[in-house]
């Protein structure tokens, strides 16, 4: 009977409507997430941490930007690619943009598979997310090779202020870190899906607990992170 | 029993389920489909090369109307409780303070570089 008592999960308790109920649920001296797990929770606190890291470096290039007497070199000729003998402003951002938000839509339905059970759907989305974030690394890393044989430096550039290098290094190579990590992770989750681990109740090689289906929605939360920092460096970066 | 029913009942109160989120795939593939023209909006800015104050708004527009999207439905915060979802969306708020403090800082900068080193460039 016991056991019973255990086993058995209700709903949430109800609270009142709006800040009523989150002060609620800080002030319950319980768990202050009811409903979100220990692991989803951490991960969001995670990526307020990682959002505080991002800002810090989109302000540090605004207040260069803003302070510098020299010009800032324009975005949309420094990053344009000539395709067929035209000179297309900014195409390969763009590209990369598209490329990173589609990794989302998979992983987005990733999840969704994740839940239903759908080990085979939920891998090979996982999968395909991980490939279309390593083409975008690669495809970074292109731009980066071409930016430097132009001669750009972090304390130099042909084109204007010295700041463009260090600010574009430091905030895209920070940003192409995290998606490369993402990428590592995904592809660790989705042999573990595929393999069945969640099915099986197979135990962690690192933590030795039992892993749930969750652990893809988790991932899913970093993965459009990284999406979402790329919406604010697209924005601020490339096209202001 | 009865008494077993009850305590299980108060089981109830203290310990809440953890909740999924599993939401029908149509609605991440509209998403998708917002994100992709959102997207090809704030290229166009580039491409069309728009100057000036119209650039810097539809810019932004764009840019928050992504990020909305994004976190509200990829990332489920509009499903979250409320107690999470202020946790997590207010703090990254008070960057704005910062941002305006070292915009202030940086026009301060500018205009001692100007008065002082403009000869020297």
């Amino acid at each position: 009977m016991a056991q019973s008592v255990q086993t058995h999960t209700g709903d949430a308790l109800e609270r009142p409507p709006g800040l009523r109920g989150v002060a609620a649920d800080l002030s319950s001296d319980q768990r202050a997430f009811k409903n979100v797990s220990w692991g989803k929770a951490m991960m969001w606190i995670f990526l307020l941490s990682d959002t505080f890291v991002f800002g810090c470096f989109l302000l540090a290039y605004m207040t260069a930007r803003m302070s510098t007497t020299v010009p800032w070199p324009n975005p949309s000729e420094v990053f344009a690619l000539t395709i067929g003998g035209q000179e297309i402003p900014l195409i390969l951002i763009a590209i990369m943009t598209f490329i990173l938000i589609s990794s989302s839509g998979t992983m987005a339905m990733a999840v969704n598979f994740g839940y239903s059970r759908d080990r085979r759907k939920t891998a090979a989305l996982m999968l395909l997310t991980a490939v279309l974030g390593a083409s975008f690394v690669g495809m970074q890393a292109f731009e980066w090779s071409k930016l430097i044989a132009e001669g750009v430096r972090p304390w130099e550039n042909p084109w204007g202020a010295a700041q463009f290098g260090s600010s574009f290094f430091m905030i895209t190579g920070f940003h192409g870190t995290h998606v490369t990590f993402g990428v590592l992770f995904l592809l660790i989750i989705a042999r573990k899906v595929w393999r069945g681990d969640f099915e099986t109740e197979r135990r962690g090689f690192f933590t030795s607990r039992k892993g749930n289906y969750e652990i893809v929605e988790i991932m899913g939360l970093y993965w459009h992170f990284v999406d979402l920092v790329w919406v604010f460096i697209f924005a601020f970066f490339y096209l202001w | 029993m009865a008494q077993v029913a009850t305590h299980a009942h108060k089981q109830d109160q203290v310990r809440a389920p953890e909740q999924h989120q599993q939401h029908p795939i149509r609605l991440y593939l509209v998403v998708w489909g917002f994100l992709f023209i959102l997207s090809a909006g704030s290229y166009f800015v580039d491409y069309a090369g728009l100057q000036g104050y119209l650039r810097w708004f539809l810019i932004l527009l764009f840019m928050i109307l992504k990020a909305g999207l994004i976190v509200a439905v990829f990332m489920h915060m509009a499903w979250e409780r409320l107690a999470l979802v202020y946790a997590i969306l207010l703090p990254p708020l008070l960057v704005l303070v910062f941002v305006a403090m070292m915009a202030s800082e940086s026009s301060y900068t500018l205009f001692t570089r100007m008065a002082f080193f403009a000869g020297a460039q």
